[in-house]
């Protein structure tokens, strides 16, 4: 169940458990100065704290700390209502609060504080239950103690300790004293799943009224008292260096304060946002654009295009079975694009540097890396910087990285005040960590009764694993840039995958669905390839290969019964798609009509198996939105390169999805029981191949490079 | 020094004319509500409405707004009474990150000044903000349960 890549960050976070054990006390950081609250209300600290997760106040609301970035996918909701069904107190008593950057609350996989993966809900399902379950048996035998009875003849219900038999309660509110001095249970007893009254039953986010009327608070947002603003200014080229620069009429702007060099370039540092960009404008710099200036993407593509052709430096990725099977036998050549992130909410980050400390107010998904970070630039120790997340607009990856909370810390610490770094969407979309270039080799072999018995997909990819910053493993193999090929379910034999690293001075990003998003794309139009080859409906022939994982075939069947599959509407034809992504199995069927050469998606039906859905309308939030993410950026989305600095500038030649692109998504839900799986990636990667099956069903087009406006010209 | 009305609250201002109003709302006048996603027109997530008029707020200069009524996210309703769209938003579950919502309702809420029931088709010609998280879906919803449907009332 737990993937490769899962078992890639264990390791690496093993790199930094020695800071791990140091980390800020909770109760301070959760006590938020300088008037910038990361959470939806103000801290109140007093009350029952029985651990990290949780404290219960006189007045019966709860505090509950979420230690995961809050991008969109519900983890602000999540997460409290995990606890609060456990504890038994209502949605309406529970308090949200990010959580501070700390030991207590790292990820038990990851071993760091980060989020990503689509694996919060799924590693932290049995910490936040076993947390809500401890405070609750305390609270009860708190109220047992003062009643002078066995706390076995209590139950709880609605934030209320009950003793039926003598007719009487007490809240919880009224227990925080008395609770405190009860020892936490050793193993505390955790409801069976027939006794949730929230896990599955909550609809609502408790992030919503907050998004609906300005208040909710991203990073952006932060103000410090004292504080400027700044923007940097970037070499365009990757890998170059500022060599000299001439502020001289980037100071003369009305509002510019400062001018300073920060290792990333050169910061503007304003009175006002706009002042910095501004004074970016004025700035005359020289720049040694080192050997990446020489690079395009045809440069690249083309070499990509010789190392899949000649194997050159490949490394064995997976090895099943024979490598000379005869039979039917089909070759294709896949090439993916770069591709941005551009989540709406640029990069920025506010930083304070002072003689005690570094404080930094983030919309960052990577509390520990951020924190270790800061304390590397500021020379203190790791226990001296404060980290408060804030609201992330969009993350998709994009806010794994440490740049933008490293901008911040530079530049207070060079202007010794409060500073909020700001990007410019220019210096987002030129800036990335990107989806990487992929260039696949595959072969596939078919059986006099057309079955799938043999397959060959060698992957051109840079490792995202060390643009992560982590190191591979000695063999060079990064599992994470061949996701969806080493771990695909497919029952096929005979299998042999390579990974070939090419090193391209792009900067490699994890981009929802990482390694994913592109080569599930080259496995599932290649099994539509060989489905047609094999004069077989794309559907059985699937099922023919999912014998072994029947959760994931009915998955398959699910969707085909929901689509009407081989029914499509009027105008239409369908295409269908499988994936499975860290543990979560999901399946599209698209219908499509071209409209010229584009595209057009009228219904996209999509269904995951994602175990248990602790909230089955954020589930399916997740699953539309990565429908749409994952067809946004196959229709149109691009990244260039030439002479070594990326071509596009914004959304007007960065081409993302409008309204007027959106299909109908409908979204199902398979409970197969047990823990939850992960719900924010998976759906990301099965709609592009699904659309592009649909137009080979139209017109014998077949895409084999993305986005489409590359493959249908 | 320039005079703006913002939310019904006038604001003198010791900033350039051309500063765009984005800059003089959140940075200056500290309201954070109205976003900044792209600087050129193109995203809308710093839309407000300058009298009846949804206008995108990171290029409309501060002298073009003296005089007028500036709304912003924070006063499209009050907590008694947010708008049908605020509301409707809350009902059907539309935001996710939510970034992009406070322009998302101001330049429907605009829209319906003068369309009062727009249909979905209505929302492909006329709306065009970005919501990254793929809201889009549960947006049509949404404005079809403030203003039924496309549907005059």
């Amino acid at each position: 169940m737990t993937t490769i890549n899962r078992g890639d960050f264990v390791r690496l976070g093993s790199m930094f458990a020695g800071s791990l054990v140091l980390g800020v006390g909770a109760s301070g950081c959760a006590n938020q100065s300088h008037g910038a609250p990361a959470g939806s209300v103000s801290p109140e600290t007093a009350g029952f704290k029985p651990n990290a997760w949780l404290i219960v106040h006189p007045d019966e609301k709860v505090t509950i700390f979420v230690n995961k970035s809050e991008m969109g996918q519900g983890v602000a909701t999540g997460m409290p209502t995990i606890v609060a069904d456990e504890l038994d107190i209502p949605m309406a008593n529970v308090i949200m609060q990010f959580a501070p950057a700390a030991a207590a609350y790292v990820d038990p996989g990851f071993h760091l504080q980060i989020t990503g993966g689509s694996t919060s809900t799924a590693s932290m399902w049995m910490p936040l239950r076993t947390a809500g379950a401890s405070a609750r048996a305390m609270l009860v035998a708190a109220a047992a103690k003062q009643w002078g009875v066995d706390p076995s003849t209590l139950s709880t219900k609605d934030g209320t300790v009950i003793d039926a038999k003598n007719n009487r309660t007490a809240s919880y509110g009224s227990l925080v004293t008395a609770a405190a001095s009860i020892p936490a249970p050793a193993k505390p007893t955790l409801k069976t799943p027939d006794q949730f009254t929230l896990i599955g039953k909550v609809n609502k986010r408790i992030d919503t009224p907050l998004k609906v009327n300005g208040t909710a608070k991203y990073g952006i947002d932060v103000r410090v008292p004292g504080m400027k603003f700044a923007s940097v200014l970037y070499p365009p080229v990757f890998g170059a260096k500022v060599t000299s620069f001439d502020a001289t009429k980037a100071k003369q702007v009305k509002g510019v304060i400062d001018v300073v060099q920060i290792p990333s370039g050169i910061a503007v540092v304003a009175d006002n946002s706009w002042a910095a960009f501004q004074g970016k404008v004025a700035l005359t710099v020289q720049y040694d654009n080192g050997p990446f200036a020489n690079q395009s993407t045809e440069t690249l593509k083309t070499r990509y295009l010789e190392l899949a052709r000649t194997g050159a430096g490949a490394i064995p990725a997976l090895s099943r079975g024979s490598k000379s099977v005869s039979g039917k036998r089909l070759e294709a050549t896949y090439f993916g694009n770069l591709a941005a992130h551009a989540a709406m909410e640029p990069m920025n980050a506010t930083a304070s540097v002072t003689h005690d400390g570094v404080e930094i107010w983030a919309p960052t998904q990577v509390q520990t890396l951020a924190q270790a970070s800061a304390a590397k630039i500021a020379g203190v120790p790791v226990n001296k910087v404060q980290i408060h997340t804030t609201y992330l607009g969009g993350g998709f990856g994009r806010r794994l990285y440490t740049d933008f909370t490293n901008d911040a810390v530079w530049v207070s610490k060079a202007i010794k005040a409060p500073v909020q770094v700001i990007w410019q969407r220019e210096d987002d979309t030129q800036h990335d960590w990107y989806k990487p270039m992929g260039a696949n080799s595959v072969s596939g072999v078919l059986d006099d009764r057309g079955n799938l018995v043999a397959m060959q997909h060698t992957v051109v990819m840079d490792s995202i694993y060390q643009g992560l910053g982590f190191p591979l493993p000695p063999s060079g193999l990064d599992s994470v840039s061949m996701d969806s090929v080493v771990n695909s379910q497919y029952g096929i034999p005979n299998f042999h995958a390579y990974y070939i690293n090419p090193k391209s001075g792009v900067p490699p990003g994890s981009l929802r669905a990482p390694g994913a998003n592109w080569n599930n794309f080259v496995m599932e139009s290649f099994i539509d390839e060989l489905a047609h080859a094999a004069g077989k409906d794309p559907l059985e022939f699937r099922l023919a290969l999912l014998q072994k994982y029947p959760h994931s075939a009915n998955v398959l069947r699910t969707v085909a019964k929901n689509a009407s599959w081989g029914s499509p509407a009027a105008g239409t034809k369908q295409g269908i798609a499988f994936g499975f992504w860290n543990g979560t199995a999901a399946a599209t069927v698209a219908e499509v009509s071209m409209n010229g050469n584009t595209p057009r998606v009228h219904r996209a039906f999509v269904v995951a198996d994602v175990g248990r859905a602790v909230n089955p309308t954020i589930v399916r939030q997740q699953l539309e939105g990565a429908t749409n993410y994952g067809l946004s950026m196959a229709l149109a989305s691009i990244i260039t390169i030439k002479n070594g600095a990326v071509q596009q500038h914004n959304f007007y030649d960065y081409l993302v999805m409008r309204i007027d692109q959106a299909p109908e998504v409908h979204a199902d839900i398979i409970e197969s029981g047990g823990s939850p799986t992960g719900i924010g990636e998976i759906a990301t990667v099965t709609i592009a191949p699904a659309v592009a099956n649909a137009v080979f069903a139209i017109n014998g087009k077949r895409a084999r490079v993305l986005p489409f406006t590359q493959a249908y010209g | 020094m320039v005079s703006l009305t913002i939310n019904g609250e006038k604001h003198d201002l010791d900033i350039p004319d051309e500063m765009p109003l984005l800059w003089a709302i959140r940075d200056v006048v500290g309201l954070t509500g109205t976003k900044f996603g792209c600087g050129v027109a193109q995203c809308g997530c710093c839309t407000v409405h300058l009298d009846d008029a949804a206008v995108r707020s990171c290029v409309t200069p501060v002298s073009a707004a003296v005089g007028k009524s500036i709304t912003t996210i924070e006063a499209l309703g009050t907590a008694e009474q947010p708008h049908a769209l605020q509301q409707a938003w809350i009902a059907e579950e539309v935001p996710q990150c939510g970034y992009c919502q406070s322009g998302q309702l101001m330049a429907i809420s605009g829209l319906l000044k003068t369309n009062p029931h727009p249909t979905d088709a209505d929302l492909a010609s006329s709306i065009t903000n970005i919501c990254r998280c793929g809201t889009y879906g549960r947006i049509r919803k949404a404005v079809a349960q403030a203003t039924g449907g496309g549907q005059p009332s």
